[in-house]
């Protein structure tokens, strides 16, 4: 049933998406990260107008499909612009503006979660208010988040074979690209899945360690 | 040194504070008790501006503090909180330097010198590397004492230093308390430690119901109130 004979030629091609799957997921993931903070202390702050562009961002971002987001970018926006963008960076964009959206909401939750009296103790000291965030508060937050914003990036990692539809050639294409062209889909899928998976498990154990040192003031 | 004129503070519908003046000199060492819900911790946290004002005025040295100048003059203000509000990502030296370094902007090796002075003075000069977690409640207010007097405060505003601690730890952040008030350092002092306020205060706040209802010696006070209320409070808590 299973015949890897005419699929093991094809490996190394295969292999070589997960250079560009890390790539769009690394770059996203930044992306996505930044954005989120920033986002979330425009939440969490005293100005009305941010306030409302970081809610209807997120309701935006989080209440339409990835896949619609990712065309848009990638053959919508040129229309505009008049210039085409590769399927790389239109991937990058796309997962990261989206990813924003959800990590805005997790940190949120993290800050919120942060002992109020943090803020107090630092407030009298005379801390600045951005001394205060990113010193006391964040850190603390993050600590707390941290399983969840691994998730999302786990998350991320593997909704990422979407950019198929844009002819990205990441793991996923190639393989259905093999599949096309050798007339067996399920050996080049399977490989794919295995790598995928390898990702995440990778991923998962990075997640543990960090959390792990983050954890030495327990 | 501070001068509260006609001090008001509403949450809401609520009036906690309904105008209080009182001066305090530098040097004094000032015990505020009243009836829980009497406003002293609101009192206090309006003194630094954790809590904003409805209305009045609040003078430090020569300083009308402001929503502009407030973070300077908290600078001056060290404060003690209830609940200690340590940074427990933060080693107990590190808790220690941080504002120094990142308010007043003096250099690592400096605070580190000041931090352990003020950790030897406190007694906790052993447990400078370790984390807030690992400490027991009266070392982790002792290490919050020191952490406030890092930044050289003019003033020490303490809310209830005592109260979220177990029986047989408040002697030793009373004895840190007391030989900083001999020190002449100038302190305001939300407590219920009747004691402690007797023997090192030298003027008692008795608030109530949202007024200064009395503000006497402390043997003016504990031994011949002027006020029903404050006698019957004393009732309750001698």
């Amino acid at each position: 049933m299973f015949d890897f004979s005419k699929v093991v030629p094809s490996i190394p091609y295969i292999l070589q998406g997960i250079g560009v799957t890390l790539q769009i997921v690394i770059f996203a993931t930044i992306v996505g990260l930044v954005l989120g903070i920033l986002l979330a202390l425009c939440k969490i702050g005293s100005i009305k107008p941010l306030k409302w562009f970081a809610e209807f961002y997120t309701s935006i971002f989080r209440g339409t499909p990835l896949v619609l987001q990712l065309m848009l970018i990638y053959y919508a926006i040129p229309q505009f612009i008049g210039t085409n963008i590769d399927p790389i960076p239109a991937a990058i964009i796309a997962f990261g503006l989206n990813s924003g959206a959800y990590v805005s909401e997790i940190i949120r939750a993290g800050i919120n979660a942060v002992d109020k009296g943090q803020q107090e103790a630092a407030r009298a000291l005379g801390v600045p208010y951005a001394k205060m965030m990113k010193d006391i508060i964040l850190p603390q937050a993050m600590k707390n988040i941290l399983p969840s914003l691994m998730n999302e990036f786990i998350t991320l990692n593997k909704e990422s074979a979407i950019v198929t539809v844009i002819g990205a050639l990441d793991i996923m294409r190639r393989a259905y690209v093999v599949g096309g062209s050798t007339f067996r889909y399920f050996e080049p899928l399977l490989i794919a899945g295995v790598i995928y998976y390898i990702m995440t498990l990778v991923l998962t154990f990075l997640g543990r360690t960090i959390e792990k040192r983050m954890r030495r003031s327990d | 040194m501070i001068k509260i004129e006609n001090l008001k503070k509403s949450f809401g519908n609520n009036e906690v504070l309904k105008g209080i003046s009182t001066e305090i000199k530098e040097k004094e060492v000032i015990a505020v008790i009243g009836p829980s819900g009497s406003g002293k911790s609101t009192f206090l946290r309006c003194i630094n501006r954790l809590e904003e004002p409805t209305s009045g005025d609040i003078t430090v040295g020569d300083t009308l503090i402001t929503e502009k100048n407030v973070m300077k003059v908290r600078e001056n203000l060290g404060m003690v909180f209830q609940h200690f509000h340590l940074f427990p990502h933060k080693t107990v030296l590190e808790n220690l330097i941080y504002a120094p370094m990142n308010v007043k902007g003096i250099s690592k090796q400096e605070a580190t010198e000041i931090a352990d002075e003020l950790l030897r003075k406190v007694g906790l000069y052993e447990k400078r590397d370790e984390y807030p977690n690992r400490l027991s409640g009266g070392q982790k207010q002792r290490v919050a004492i020191a952490r406030a007097l890092a930044m050289n405060p003019t003033v020490m505003l303490f809310d209830e230093p005592t109260s979220a601690l177990d029986p047989e730890m408040v002697k030793e952040v009373l004895a840190v308390m007391k030989s900083l008030a001999e020190s002449g350092m100038t302190m305001i002092i939300v407590t219920h430690e009747m004691g402690f306020a007797r023997e090192v205060a030298d003027r008692i706040l008795f608030l109530d119901g949202g007024y200064l209802v009395e503000d006497a010696t402390p043997d003016e006070f504990f031994s011949s109130p002027k006020s029903a209320r404050a006698k019957d409070f004393l009732d309750k808590v001698l």
